[in-house]
């Protein structure tokens, strides 16, 4: 909510300031968005930015299902990030909905609807209050097509949840709980890195057979603007995508961290003339062991950076598999830069994040060792 | 200037002389500072339509359903007790791993699932398997799952009494409470309009998590047509309704969500038909929910890890379950109406008793499913990750046979 009031207090200043207070919000983001230039798809493109992929591929969804229902807090009048603008005047309020500020309840109702055969696409404000429908989707969502021998299910979910770091946004408007998810067999999980990959994905989520969280950094959502593909298209759940190519290190990372993982590739190669290779993970759960492992094979070298904290965060999957998997391979300890076993603190912001510097750093270390 | 102005504002208004305008209620003023109590309202009553000696109090009350119905249900309750006695036995015996009676609950199963369609969709908790008897849910169909047999349309996954059978819209049952309670809300969204409805079940005890509050305020903003059903039976496993809660039960916190609200005898079979059978009514042609309490008492322990003489006494259990006994309550309407007698009681026990006992041996003598069923509808399609899993475990399966019970499990 604390957010929301931020956006509406920018959008009501003059151009003017609002200028200044772009550039200032500019200055405070700690990485640099690198759009992605290869469409997917042939076809006519339009330049968008996260959060207008998302509502055209809401839309879509929307115009080509009748089955389809989009609900959550404050969706109605546009969402608080704006991602549902004129879905309800377009669709009506049967299909694009308010519920009550109740996340187990719009989890549970999703499941339900699903059930019956409906493409329900539920949105938590914020992924840090999705704990509230813990239960509901690793106990329920996670588990129906199991334990009912496949006559129940509800694949037919998805839950669109904004995630990550923001500047600002303390500790709860700023969290990445997509550990606590990848730890739920039955689930799928995905975190797009920009527009394109946003598009493809949310339509992939909502066509899936499965019941599927969209973790969307929403710091991206202003942020990240590129060609995004005009028509429907649908991107690989499970699959990760080499983003450059190198031979001395594989830096991995998803959602925001990949665009600070470009970043320190270039550094690293202006400053310790060394080659990374970028991976963008896509996809927690399932995720893309065959590409991860490969590229570590090649470079000897791994490091993982994600935003949320280190013990127990995905990172430790990737690397114990990659250990077990590489063993031969390897020339160095896997690093993990991360954020640190706390929580997210406000003010202290610019230190927690594992930001280009202290990857570089570990970059630096790991050629060391 | 600003006073002024408000001032003259407010003069204009009509609403100065009217009640208070607040978005968030439609109310009156008050100059009075009292508070609001429990007993600012009678407590809901319990509508019955037989007394406690299965006589009509009301004529008109009386559903007047056909005599085979009625003969279907009170067979189905006997039935149930049937199936209850003979599975608890065999939990005490070892034979299945657990097991939950439904004992003084089988008129609000059988009673409400005669006042609807099989094309209604139903969402449980665990105590409803009356309902499933009433649909078609084969005596054999129950001990399998019990058993977790190769034919348990669940594949042996879940405990014993967690059945589901989509053929009977019946959604299948889950351990933890009250998350079908929003979920049977959603799935009323998606059928409203097709003339279908959706009922809920739960426990008094249900209705205190957070999900029973959100799947109340889901129904009633979103105006779907779910029955949220709940049967109160005095008891969550040991804790006493007082622990549960200090209103006047679950029915008065219906009105509270702007939800039309019942509260029925649950060992009244015909309360419990004629309740349900309204409700159904309202949700179609008003496309919203109605809550139900039925009232009963939980005549058997909690489950098989039970034993109720820790927190209640045997005379309280004996004074239910003779005084006021739904399927007895409905054996004597159905003697009294000449339409059962103690022989058909006998011949039709006996021939239910031999019927359990066939499909019991029947389901104990046949083999689990193939183990890698562990590992399939996880997913849909099996991702490689666990298709890697179960590969391995087939090789270390194949190597350590001896010590896994394979000869138990289909090949």
């Amino acid at each position: 909510m604390a957010l929301n009031k931020i956006c509406t207090v920018c959008l009501r200043q003059s151009k003017n300031e609002l200028r200044v207070l772009h550039s200032l919000i500019n200055k405070r983001h700690h990485f640099v968005y690198t759009p992605d230039v290869k469409s997917p798809v042939k076809g006519e493109t339009q330049k968008m930015n996260m959060f207008q992929a998302i509502n055209n591929t809401l839309d879509l969804a929307l115009k080509q299902d009748e089955t389809a229902l989009v609900f959550g807090e404050d969706v109605a009048f546009g969402g608080v990030f704006r991602c549902t603008m004129g879905l309800q005047s377009k669709y009506g309020p049967g299909r694009v909905f308010n519920t009550p500020l109740c996340e187990q309840g719009i989890v549970g109702f999703a499941i339900g609807a699903a059930n019956m055969g409906s493409t329900a696409i539920a949105e938590i404000q914020f992924a840090d209050y999705i704990f509230p429908a813990f239960d509901q989707l690793v106990n329920e969502a996670a588990k129906m097509r199991y334990r009912s021998g496949g006559q129940y299910d509800c694949g037919k979910l998805t839950v669109r949840a904004p995630c990550g770091a923001v500047g600002h946004g303390g500790l709860y408007h700023s969290q990445s709980p997509e550990a606590y998810f990848a730890h739920t067999p039955g689930l799928k999980v995905v975190i797009p890195r920009g527009p394109i990959k946003a598009k493809g994905l949310l339509s992939a989520c909502i066509r899936d057979p499965d019941p599927c969280i969209i973790f969307e950094p929403k710091t991206l959502y202003r942020a990240a603007v590129e060609e995004v593909p005009v028509d429907d298209f649908v991107l690989p759940i499970g699959r990760a995508d080499v983003l450059l190519e190198g031979n001395n290190v594989t830096l991995i990372g998803w959602g925001t961290q990949v665009h600070v993982l470009l970043e320190v590739a270039q550094l690293a190669k202006e400053q310790l003339n060394v080659f990374c290779e970028v991976i963008d993970l896509v996809s927690i759960l399932p995720w893309d062991k065959s590409t991860v492992c490969q590229s570590v094979k090649k470079t000897k070298r791994l490091l993982i950076a994600h935003e949320a904290p280190l013990t127990g965060g995905f990172g430790a999957e990737l690397a114990a598999t990659v250990q077990e998997e590489c063993f031969l391979h390897l020339e160095a300890p896997v690093v993990r830069v991360t954020g640190f076993d706390t929580p997210f603190p406000h003010v202290f912001e610019p230190f927690y994040l594992p930001d280009k510097w202290r990857c570089l750093e570990a970059i630096r270390n790991m050629l060391e060792y | 200037m600003a006073t002024r102005k408000c001032l003259q504002l407010l003069k204009n208004r009509r609403y100065l002389h009217t009640g208070p305008y607040f978005p968030g209620a439609q109310t009156t003023w008050t100059e009075k500072l009292s508070f609001v109590t429990k007993s600012s309202y009678a407590p809901i009553p319990v509508y019955r339509v037989m007394d406690r000696k299965g006589s009509i109090i009301d004529p008109s009350n009386d559903p007047n359903l056909p005599q085979e119905t009625l003969l279907k249900m009170y067979k189905d309750m006997r039935t149930l007790n049937t199936l209850d006695k003979i599975l608890y036995e065999s939990q005490r015996q070892g034979r299945i791993s657990f097991y939950m009676t439904n004992y003084g609950e089988e008129a609000i199963h059988v009673g409400s699932a005669a006042a609807l369609d099989l094309e209604d969709v139903i969402y449980g908790q665990y105590r409803e398997a009356g309902v499933l008897v009433w649909r078609g849910f084969a005596l054999q169909q129950f001990i399998d799952q019990c058993y977790g047999n190769r034919d348990d349309l669940g594949k042996g996954r879940q405990m014993p009494v967690h059945y589901g059978a989509k053929h009977l819209n019946f959604v299948t049952i889950s351990s933890p409470l009250s998350t079908q309670m929003p979920q049977a809300v959603g799935a009323a969204y998606a059928l409203k309009g097709t003339g279908r409805v959706v009922v809920c079940y739960y426990g008094d005890g249900a209705a205190s998590e957070g999900d029973a509050h959100a799947a109340f305020n889901f129904a009633a903003t979103l105006e779907c047509p779910v029955i949220l059903f709940c049967r109160n039976n005095g008891y969550a496993i040991s804790t006493p309704v007082k622990d549960q809660y200090r209103g006047d039960g679950v029915a008065a916190r219906g009105p509270a969500y702007g939800i039309h609200t019942l509260r029925v005898d649950g060992n009244d079979i015909f309360a419990v038909y004629n309740a349900t059978k309204l409700a159904k009514k309202y949700c179609l042609e008003e496309s919203k929910p109605v809550v139900v309490e039925a009232m009963a008492y939980r005549l058997g322990h909690h489950s098989t890890s039970d034993d109720s003489t820790a927190y209640r006494s045997q005379e309280e259990v004996d004074q239910w379950a003779t005084t006021d006994n739904p399927a007895t309550k409905m054996k004597i309407y159905l003697m009294k109406k000449g339409l059962w007698s103690e022989d058909e009681e006998k011949k039709f026990l006996k021939e239910t008793r031999e019927a359990v006992m066939k499909a019991f041996t029947h389901g104990e003598k046949k083999l689990k499913p193939n183990w890698n069923e562990c590992f399939k509808d996880v997913y849909k399609f099996m991702p490689e990750h666990i298709e890697k899993q179960m590969n391995e475990m087939k090789k270390h399966v194949d190597k350590y046979k001896k010590h896994y019970p394979i000869d138990q499990y289909e090949a």
